[in-house]
């Protein structure tokens, strides 16, 4: 018993008291399962893991601090129709917001942000981290950050027009298909099935045994892989807006299909559009960083967190955490997407219980 | 119960369909090569005698059709042909290594499937509160993750800092089942955590959809505590939307393997497909494919099934 210890359970327990009297039910269950969990743990694993548990809480607690603080933030500088909606976003989906903001802001101005270049050899390979470089370098002597804010650029970059296009692609087919009916909604609902039932990693990496490895060969795979799923969407979405009355009235007005689709469907399904869109990316980028990660996708020299995870695994057996960085940039960056989109699907369908 | 069979038919028809189209896929895109297979496997700079060696003992010369069927033929039988790049009759390859893939997705179902659903209704009775927002931020945190981040979490904590368990699944044939139980631990694990994950959510949205009914309110008034309420009405009618989700894992677990065999370099058919692409040795990238694709469509064909079996509404066409 040392004072970390004694400290540790005082503040859990007299924590849990003082939200039990004040009467705050969540934060008391939260925080006395933990001192419960916290008990079990210290027996097994003693100090140690109670200093990670501490450790964990702290990263949390600076999130949820950081999350509430940009929350507010956007509240006072967005207009009042967004500020109303964001004012109620809970603190998950801020933090989203705030990491596609910090991974937006790195990959547009990566030259400036790092301070070498994402090909350019500095130190000795596996070089640890000095007051040069902040993460030491990699299995070639380059400089771990520098490559880590370019792959922001690269990965993240690829990964968005890929969704882009198969977005593209799948919206402009299921709003044909929801609008036109007949023998081209067949034929590309039987199209959309066949590529569905073919898993996307191992269709991946059929196309990309026969095309090879290049960037526009990926882009375009990933994109026919995954444009179904927004067909489908599109079409269920488009086709409950097409049997509406203000449809039918567009119609006995005259107006052509393109008005249809740009002024009374498109409006009327934004909302579980972007939300797909969303999904779509986690998706997408997920498939990307895989693919690079088997020295498929992204090819060196070029920056890109995938194949970072796989230039540089030999280290975790040394107990090194340099392979996890990029890794967790991949998960930071799917987990924010995720988070967002589950606020705007808990928003557009209104779902209570 | 005659209706039941006609649909039961039906999809295992539409079910081969699918198949022999996908088939038709793997084989055609091969076909799609500019200039022809041996000239794509040995490079530009293959002399004349090289390219047609590799035509003949690929067969190149019969119109595509002729390969097709004989390809087809042979892969009912379990005869892939042989690798381009060593020789060795595909079937020999991919057949250890599907039995070390199917042992290793096995593993990690025994464990996931119970514990996902036992979750997935502990979760679906504490709705709402702090415990269910909790388990929703961490499984969307473990769904989101790439495999290869947790595995190598798993590795640095359960292997290199601590040695509870090997991080290279490496296997030999004198191994008894123990030890082949904790050599498999580390990546079995890591699919284990990705698959609760969704099938907890699945189970939960499938269990929470259903409270909203009548006969829940009903079970509710009478004054049924709320885990019976939940146990013994709600659960047998989410029975056909959590046997899609576990068919639909279990499905990944096969499939998507192929980056967690490859962390933990484990001897089966997806490192192998991995190897086969750089290598471009199509006989067993067609093959590999063909195998992950039946898998999938069979598995997804047995939960069409079941679901239809476990439950009577969808027995009857509206």
């Amino acid at each position: 018993m040392n004072y970390f210890v004694i400290g540790y359970y005082a503040l859990l327990i007299g924590a849990s008291c003082l939200a039990a009297f004040y009467g705050k039910k969540s934060a008391f269950l939260l925080l006395f399962s933990l001192t419960l969990v916290s008990f079990i743990v210290g027996i097994i694993g003693g100090e140690t893991w109670l200093w990670n548990i501490t450790i964990a809480a702290g990263v949390i607690a600076l999130c949820a601090g950081t999350a509430y603080a940009f929350r507010e933030f956007l509240v006072i500088v967005t207009p009042y129709e967004t500020s109303k909606a964001l004012a109620k976003a809970p603190l998950t989906a801020s933090f989203g917001l705030f990491v596609i903001m910090t991974y937006l802001i790195a990959g547009v101005f990566a030259p400036v942000i790092a301070p070498f270049g994402e090909a350019e050899v500095i130190s000795q390979s596996y070089a640890p981290a000095d007051e040069n470089m902040l993460m030491g370098a990699d299995q070639l002597g380059r400089d771990l950050f520098s490559r880590l804010v370019y792959g922001a650029r690269n990965t993240v970059g690829l990964a968005f027009i890929a969704t882009t296009l198969a977005f593209l692609a799948g919206t402009i087919a299921g709003l044909l298909a929801a609008t036109r009916g007949g023998w081209f909604d067949q034929a590309m609902g039987r199209l959309a099935d066949v590529i569905m039932s073919i898993p996307s990693l191992i269709f991946a990496l059929l196309m990309l045994s026969i095309f090879g490895t290049n960037l526009s060969v990926l882009v375009i795979i990933v994109a026919i892989i995954y444009s179904p799923r927004v067909f489908r969407l599109t079409r269920a979405v488009a086709g409950n807006i097409v049997v509406m009355d203000y449809i039918e009235a567009a119609r006995l007005r005259g107006e052509g299909m393109w008005y249809l689709v740009r002024k009374e469907i498109l409006p009327n399904s934004t909302a579980p559009l972007i939300a797909e869109f969303g999904l779509e990316f986690c998706f997408v980028f997920l498939l990307i960083a895989g693919l690079s990660f088997l020295g498929l996708g992204i090819q060196p020299p070029t920056a890109d967190w995938g194949s970072m995870v796989r230039d540089n695994a030999t280290l975790i057996s040394f107990g090194e955490i340099t392979p996890l960085i990029p890794a967790a940039a991949i998960a930071l960056l799917t987990v924010a997407v995720n988070f967002v989109v589950d606020w705007m699907l808990y928003r557009s369908s209104g779902l209570k219980e | 119960m005659g209706d039941v069979l006609d649909i039961i038919v039906k999809r295992l028809a539409l079910g081969a369909v699918t198949l022999l189209v996908i088939s038709i896929i793997i084989f055609g895109m091969v076909e799609l090569l500019p200039g022809d297979v041996a000239q794509a496997i040995l490079g530009q700079g293959a002399t004349a005698e090289n390219l047609a060696a590799l035509r003949a003992r690929l067969g190149l010369g019969d119109p595509a059709i002729v390969r097709y069927f004989d390809w087809l033929g042979g892969a009912v039988l379990g005869d892939f042909g042989r690798s381009a790049v060593t020789d060795t009759p595909v079937g020999d390859l991919i057949g250890p290594r599907f039995a070390n893939t199917l042992f290793l997705a096995c593993y990690a179902a025994v464990i996931a499937v119970p514990l996902a659903i036992t979750l997935g209704v502990i979760v679906a009775l504490l709705r709402n509160t702090i415990f269910d927002r909790v388990a929703n931020v961490a499984t969307l945190t473990a769904i989101s993750s790439p495999e290869f981040f947790l595995g190598y979490i798993l590795i640095l904590y359960l292997s290199v800092k601590t040695g509870y368990f090997p991080a290279i699944a490496k296997l030999s044939s004198d191994m008894t089942f123990l030890d082949l139980l904790h050599r498999t631990f580390l990546p079995a694990l890591t699919m284990v955590l990705v698959v609760v994950a969704h099938m907890m959510r699945m189970t939960r949205a499938a269990i929470i959809n259903l409270l909203a009914s009548p006969y829940i309110e009903m079970a509710r008034v009478k004054g049924m505590p709320a885990w019976k309420v939940i146990v013994k009405h709600a659960l047998p009618n989410a029975w056909a939307p959590i046997i899609n989700v576990i068919a639909l894992n279990l499905a990944y677990l096969i499939t998507g393997v192929v980056l967690v065999e490859f962390v933990f370099v484990y001897p089966g058919i997806g490192q192998l497909l991995v190897d086969s692409v750089t290598k471009r040795d199509f006989p067993i990238v067609q093959a590999c494919c063909l195998i992950f694709a039946a898998t999938f469509i069979l598995l997804n064909l047995a939960a069409d099934v079941l679901s239809i079996l476990t439950n009577p509404r969808l027995r009857h066409k509206k």
